[in-house]
């Protein structure tokens, strides 16, 4: 059977991952191949890439980042950040990725999806939702960074996006994100018993126990976390050590 | 020389580099003359299996890789490379593969989600295949695919791995290897495959 996935998450801005605690303070911290390459020896399953890089000129500059991860690193990873067209997934593939994620874009014009999919196959196809629970008792999914109400649900469009080809689910929560109190687990509930491909849970993780409850309360495949990682808060190595030991299928 | 076979379908970097990291050197090509002259022959891909063989032919590098393998010339086929070697494919139709292992190429028909795609651990079936030497059972190994070999030889897995279906992960016949799941990209694991590969064909 198929182990969970622990993977961390870094934010690439011009070339360079960068850190802060909810925006604020960001500062340096390395070269994306060498913090890629860390982390995948001290056990990660796959990681993620998000670029922040403001500006689409830059960005095209800030991407050849991804053919240095793939050069160093033997283990899965993927890419994300300001992705909006079909020649952004065949810059990004080419250069090494495995798979590509689309958020605001592809709520925008559903089609990438579709023809992301078609072209390149689900597996490569990863549908970033970032969701924030509403009034009526369900979640909402939010686009440009998590400032703006799309007005669509997020569980529907987790659904539809399956529909469309996406190959993989990354749910943030918004409402989690930094609280370090745990991942949203009605949420992710809601999704992965609707859909039937894998779904990654995001935001909210501050204790070892966190990743635990979302693989036995949720049932989901993959578990991502950043700032708990990047200041040392919990090593891969313990947190593996200690999933295990509760009897969850670990790498 | 070892030669990836480059027939204009994926990225072969990764593959290129994974080897490169055990230290052996590779060339990608498209050139007969260098497949033909080749030491060993790596067959990578992704993608649809019609796509991947309806370019070998058009390369004229079918008939080529054939005539190499029945030589005893070392070939490795990985994922789409490894289904390729088989008899035949029922992927969006019905198409004749290498023939080079026996078996079919099969959807996964089962109620586990598909694609197969993570780390799944390997149960070997051939503890003394020396492309084992470095590995244990229940280690990891990432795969990606919706398609497995639905080999009907046993004889000809070397490991393999279980999704509600066994998964052949790692075949061999004589001097040809299929691997299913990405060594390039499942980490030490893989890393120590490939490093047993190198030492079987250098």
């Amino acid at each position: 059977m198929l182990a969970r996935r622990i993977i961390p998450c870094l934010d690439v801005r011009n070339g360079r991952v960068v850190k802060g605690k909810q925006f604020k303070d960001i500062i340096d911290v390395d070269a994306p191949e060498v913090l890629g390459k860390f982390y995948s020896d001290q056990g990660a399953d796959e990681l993620v890439f998000y670029d922040i890089t403001a500006s689409s000129d830059e960005r095209k500059t800030s991407l050849e980042f991804v053919k240095k991860v793939a050069d160093v690193i033997n283990i899965p990873f993927s890419v994300g950040g300001g992705v909006s067209k079909i020649e952004d997934f065949t810059d990004i593939l080419r250069k090494g990725a495995d798979k590509v994620s689309v958020n605001s874009s592809a709520v925008k014009n559903p089609e990438l999806i579709k023809q992301a999919s078609e072209k390149f196959g689900a597996q490569c196809v990863v549908l970033s939702i970032d969701a924030k629970k509403n009034d009526k008792e369900s979640w909402s999914v939010y686009v440009k960074g998590g400032r703006e109400n799309s007005g669509l649900d997020a569980v529907e469009w987790a659904v539809r996006g399956v529909e469309l080809g996406a190959g993989e689910i990354v749910v943030n929560s918004i409402d989690e994100d930094g609280m370090k109190r745990g991942y949203d687990i009605e949420l992710l509930q809601a999704i992965t018993s609707r859909v039937r491909v894998p779904v990654i849970a995001s935001g909210g993780a501050g204790e070892m126990v966190h990743f635990r409850d979302a693989v036995l309360q949720a049932d989901v495949d993959g578990i991502l976390a950043a700032s708990v990682f990047h200041f040392g808060e919990i090593s891969i190595q313990d947190l593996k050590a200690y999933l295990k030991s509760e009897g969850i299928e670990i790498r | 020389m070892h030669v990836i076979v480059d027939y204009g379908l994926g990225n072969l970097n990764s593959v290129q580099k994974g080897f490169e990291r055990v230290g052996l050197e590779t060339v990608v090509t498209d050139d007969l003359q260098k497949i033909k002259n080749a030491k060993s022959i790596i067959l990578p891909g992704v993608g649809a299996f019609r796509d991947a063989i309806e370019r070998l032919k058009k390369l004229e590098m079918f008939d080529l890789i054939i005539k190499e393998a029945k030589k005893g010339k070392p070939i490795i086929g990985i994922c789409l490379g490894m289904q390729l070697l088989y008899d035949k494919s029922y992927e969006y139709g019905e198409y004749k593969g290498l023939g080079l292992m026996k078996g079919e190429i099969k959807k996964m028909e089962i109620s586990l989600k598909v694609p197969h795609m993570g780390w799944n651990s390997l149960k070997f079936n051939k503890n003394e295949d020396p492309i084992l030497k470095y590995i244990s059972e229940g280690e990891y190994v990432y795969y990606v695919h919706s398609y497995y070999a639905d080999g009907m030889d046993k004889e000809q897995w070397i490991a393999t791995s279980d999704y509600e279906i066994t998964i052949p992960g790692i075949v061999r016949n004589e001097n040809i290897y299929g691997i299913q799941f990405h060594p390039e990209k499942s980490g030490m694991t893989g890393h120590k495959i490939l490093e047993a590969y190198k030492e079987l064909i250098i």
